[in-house]
């Protein structure tokens, strides 16, 4: 229906939107609800043809040699790529579109590690048991825990990401453990005249992974296991109290409440930081030699100070889903197979700068030798607890947010932001 | 056309000439108060669409580090910008609304300015509140409909909602244009044996073409600028500049482009600043219209 | 809308064949302009009622219906079915799930979205009015250049929106232009005031011009000879200006403040590109696009209540302000 209407102009589309409407009015209000997740769950599971991978703009082209890999190894079970744009959000609305539609084009798709829940929860992910089960044992436990719903398996990892200390080698010898033990180098920045530490805290969802990591550090937690509001703890208010603390000190510079990645990039590269939470993608461009980086030959990286040991950092990343509408799910599940493969993520990390979920890969030399963040990114990701997995991601990642921000600004106590986060998200529903 | 017929305000009697006159001074310093104010942020614009990234906050009024490298990133499909697309995007769907909108309204703007009809009151109050009717108001069911009639990211779910605004503005606009003509021609045509029909595609139609001219201009730059309805009911392949620049992508992820962004604003505004400052006094005149008596 | 219908359906069954006799009655003129001008304005009012009318009671059905819900037991959505009232007490009384919704929630931010929008409104506007008639008293003087202080204040108001919010958000970055310019080390976007003050200032920025040019136009209909006579009777320059110019420009005045009024109520762009809403910037109109992807259904009970809000404030304008959009432009001017 859809390829029909597309190919006729703006004119008969207005006359005929009328007609179309009533009769999707009459129907009720439906929104987003796939019902139950029975029915085309159970059905094409032994289904084999070509099938459509989707995912986000392929920035560092490595999905098109891998589906070209792919094709000429299977003829009749080809891969189409549906490359969508790069913004997270729009891909995001892409993918509810098509599975609202019940697409059957839509087969394997690319999700972000915070909306698998969602989606599995609307009954658009096709739980990978049984039949289709998908062996995840040699993956890194913090990213299968993205892709498992209500004790089921709804995606396979596929790259992963976790955050990192940069810090100047050349003020500071030893990176800092310990959060506590960061904060008594801030006299260090002070003789420098920089700024001490900075990670992302402007209101947007960087700032709900920095205010997380504070929070799980301490042994605080947003959701239990469940799914269920646990952020109203002691723990909890330790560790966010950790970053208004800091921001009251003024160990965390003023301005970095307006920094969002780049930002707090730029900052660190052009020296005005001494320590900065961020993602391995710094390493590379503040590495550059070609005088766009002042601290190229001056910074070294480090897991993420935490209470005692190191941090617990958030996860980023994708998992691969495949969709209930699919018809040819045996196909599906072979290519996720194959897109979550060693070799492949050996590609995603050599060609794309894309950390692996293999842990098996993290000590792997020649991978070490062309990212040399691996070892420590490794620390990272074991470390790591994912972001909260809950089909209400983007509720929840409000609630921290809004709450978070207004405790680092000071217009709330830190206790009062922490409860308030617990009320937000119960109600949640 | 009310606008541009001007009527000197200011005294230039012989008697004050003789005097250094303050008032004259007064209005240049104004005069060049409202210049800077007004041009100034949009120079500013187009000084930093040619800096160099690695000097954007450089602060020095002229031109510096100068460079055509922002406006290749601007175009540069490697780092997921596709600009040339949303231009395109822009022009077609500002494009379609416009013709629409005046094609519809030209006939219910040649209904109010000249016929006598009961209900004209109720008619007009309709149309205008149309035009001052929230977009948001459109975009939450509009974006359930589109979903599930697989309309989304359309370029018709984008020209659609855009016609709730640029059609009453059309009809608005032409309504006080048509006021104007001089319609004693119309009706010598129908003494001459015309019906009204006729005397409307002979006479009329080429009298209002400069208005009907104006008016697509205002509605084509209404809905170019259009922003809440394409940021949500967009995709990828129909997303417009508007949209785009908002969304902009840097060499790096997570970047926040900014010698970048102001290349692809000054590559959307230009045009439409060469179009306005050429068309000035007619635009000027389509915009007031309506507004006074 | 609806008294028009039978009158339509008279003016397609006789529309064919028909011709316009040399003469007639006036009451005839009256019959036949009203066949013809059902006619002409038909595929307007279709074409709106489809684009608006159909979507509005769309949306009022949606509001009365309940957003789908979690059921604890399945892990799954299902639909809610019918809501009564409850997605507009969620709004205007702020429940959530039967208590007051708590900061950090959608839910929690209407209210203060309300006064967000009307502090905008009634700041940007009145910022925009004052500087707007001054900048129109400067260009109704003769002067050399004139034409180009015209033709300049139209830049700001072609320039698209989100162009605008972008290039003042880069002027309001830390490192910006704005903080050098004044020695200044505020982060305008990164706290409430500041946050604020940059998106009045962007505003009033790229639409005083419009402002300015809707009152150019109503001073230029005022006859130099009023002017003239009220100084050979000795009036003031406040006097002429108060007494003459004011009352005068009133119509011409008041039709664009509530053209700006509406617009500033309905405002999205500028606050959405430069802050996302941060800061306690979020409009109703940023709320509504913030809650639709939460739940349709509950997005349109807001949008329905911003709608009636904007209604009601221009009602009140026309009502009791005197603000006549419809009468300026329905009444069969004389020039």
């Amino acid at each position: 229906m859809r390829k029909t209407f597309s190919k006729y102009g703006a004119p008969l589309a207005m006359a005929s939107v009328l007609a179309l409407a009533l009769s999707a009015c009459s129907g009720g209000s439906s929104s987003g609800g796939g019902g139950g997740g029975g029915g085309d769950a159970s059905s094409n599971l032994d289904g084999r043809g070509p099938i459509t991978y989707v995912q986000g703009k392929d920035n560092s082209n490595v999905v098109r040699p891998l589906v070209d890999k792919w094709n000429a190894a299977h003829p009749d079970q080809k891969v189409t790529f549906k490359e969508q744009s790069d913004s997270a959000d729009q891909q995001h609305d892409d993918l509810v579109q098509h599975f609202q539609g019940k697409d059957t084009n839509y087969d394997v798709v690319d999700v972000d590690v915070i909306w698998t829940a969602e989606f599995a929860a609307k009954g658009w992910l096709q739980p990978l048991k049984d039949k289709l089960a998908f062996d995840t044992s040699a993956m890194l436990p913090a990213t299968v825990k993205t892709a498992t719903y209500s004790g089921t398996l709804y995606a396979a990892p596929q790259t992963s990401d976790g955050g990192l200390l940069y810090y100047r080698k050349d003020l500071v010898p030893n990176p800092p453990k310990t959060w506590d033990e960061m904060m008594s180098m801030c006299s260090i920045a002070k003789q420098n005249n920089i700024g001490c530490y900075a990670g992302q805290f402007q209101k947007y969802e960087g700032l709900t992974v920095n205010a997380s990591e504070a929070i799980n550090t301490f042994g605080g937690k947003i959701v239990d296991d469940s799914g269920k509001a646990a952020v109203n703890s002691s723990d909890a208010k330790t560790g966010l109290g950790k970053l208004v603390d800091a921001f009251k000190s003024g160990n965390i510079p003023a301005e970095a409440i307006t920094y969002k990645e780049e930002d707090s990039r730029t900052a660190f590269q052009d020296g005005k930081l001494l320590f900065l939470r961020n993602w391995p993608y710094v390493y590379s461009i503040a590495s550059k030699t070609d005088g766009s980086s002042k601290v190229a030959d001056k910074f070294g990286i480090a897991p993420l100070p935490g209470k005692s040991g190191p941090g617990a950092s958030s996860l980023g990343g994708h998992n691969v889903a495949m969709s209930v509408y699919s018809k040819n799910k045996a196909t599906a599940l072979d290519f996720m197979k194959f897109m979550t493969s060693q070799e492949t993520e050996t590609f995603y990390a050599t060609q794309g700068s894309l950390a692996p979920v293999l842990s098996s890969l993290y000590s792997d030399q020649t991978l070490v030798q062309k990212l040399p963040y691996l070892p420590t990114l490794l620390t990272s990701i074991q470390n790591a607890v994912p972001r909260p997995v809950t089909p209400f991601y983007p509720a929840v990642t409000k609630a921290v947010e809004d709450n978070a921000y207004a405790a680092l600004k000071g217009d709330k106590t830190v206790d009062q932001a922490v409860a308030d986060m617990q009320s937000a998200i119960e109600a949640a529903k | 056309m009310a606008a541009t017929a001007t009527l000197p305000r200011t005294a230039t009697a012989p008697a004050r000439r003789k005097r250094f006159d303050w008032g004259q001074v007064r209005t240049y310093i104004s005069a060049l108060i409202i210049l800077v104010w007004c041009l100034l942020p949009a120079y500013w614009m187009i000084v930093t669409a040619f800096r160099d990234t690695a000097f954007t906050f450089d602060s020095s009024f002229w031109p510096t580090h100068v460079t055509w490298d922002n406006f290749a990133t601007v175009f540069d499909e490697s780092l997921g910008n596709h600009f040339g697309r949303n231009l395109l995007n822009s022009l077609i769907v500002a494009g379609v609304t416009t013709v629409v909108a005046l094609v519809v309204g030209v006939f219910a703007a040649y209904a109010l300015a000249r016929l006598n009809f009961r209900f004209k009151f109720a008619v007009m109050g309709f149309i205008l509140g149309a035009s001052m009717f929230p977009g948001v108001a459109l975009v939450t069911p509009l974006f359930q409909l589109f979903t599930n009639i697989g309309w989304m990211g359309s370029y018709q779910a984008m020209i659609i909602p855009d016609i709730s605004f640029t059609l009453p503005l059309t009809v608005y606009t032409l309504t006080s244009f048509f006021r104007e003509m001089p319609w004693e021609l119309e009706e010598s045509a129908r003494i001459d044996g015309c019906t009204q029909g006729q005397a409307f595609r002979k006479i009329i139609l080429p009298l209002a073409a400069p208005a009907t001219f104006t008016t697509a201009i205002l509605a084509f730059i209404g809905a170019w600028n259009e922003f809440l309805i394409a940021s949500q009911l967009s995709s990828d392949a129909t997303r417009p500049v508007t949209v785009a620049i908002a969304y902009f992508a840097g060499a790096q992820p997570h970047q926040e482009p900014y010698t970048a962004v102001m290349a692809a604003g000054t590559i959307v505004t230009v045009p439409l600043v060469i179009l306005v400052l050429v068309f000035q006094r007619k635009i000027v005149a389509g915009l007031t219209a309506g507004a006074v008596k | 809308m609806s008294t028009k219908l039978p009158e339509r359906t008279q003016a397609k069954a006789k529309a064919e064949g028909h011709h316009m006799p040399g003469r007639e009655s006036a009451d005839r003129k009256q019959v036949t302009q009203g066949r013809w001008a059902s006619l002409l304005l038909l595929p307007t009012l279709v074409l709106l009622a489809i684009v608006i009318i159909y979507p509005v009671v769309n949306a009022i059905i949606m509001s009365f219906q309940k957003d789908a819900g979690l059921n604890a037991a399945t892990g799954f959505f299902e639909q809610g079915g019918a809501a009564g009232f409850d997605n507009y007490a969620h709004w205007l009384l702020q429940q959530c799930n039967g208590q007051a919704c708590p900061p950090g929630t959608i839910g929690s931010q209407f209210w203060s979205a309300f006064g967000t929008t009307f502090f905008f409104t009634v700041v940007t506007v009145a910022l925009e009015t004052v500087l707007g008639f001054w900048m129109a008293i400067i260009m109704a003087r003769s002067f050399r250049g004139r034409s180009a202080v015209r033709a300049a204040v139209l830049v700001p108001w072609a320039i698209p929106t989100a162009v605008t919010a972008k290039l003042w958000f880069f002027i309001f970055a830390f490192d910006g232009i704005a903080n050098k310019l004044f020695g200044t080390q505020i982060l305008w976007t990164g706290s409430e005031w500041p946050a604020k003050w940059a998106i009045v200032i962007s505003d009033t920025w790229k639409t005083t011009p419009f402002m300015a040019l809707l009152i150019l136009a109503g001073l230029q209909l005022i006859p130099d000879e009023v002017y003239e006579a009220a100084k050979v009777d000795g009036a003031t320059a406040w006097q002429r200006f108060t007494q003459i110019t004011l009352p005068l420009v009133k119509p011409a005045l008041m039709v664009a403040v509530l053209f700006r009024v509406l617009d500033a109520l309905r405002m999205f762009d500028l606050p959405y590109i430069m802050t996302q809403g941060a800061n306690n910037t979020t409009t109703l109109s940023i709320l509504v696009v913030d809650q639709i992807r939460e739940g349709f259904n509950s997005a349109a009970a807001l949008s329905t209540i911003t709608f009636i809000v904007i209604f009601l404030v221009a009602f009140i304008f026309v009502r009791f302000l005197g603000a006549n959009a419809v009468g300026a432009a329905t009444s069969s001017g004389k020039k």
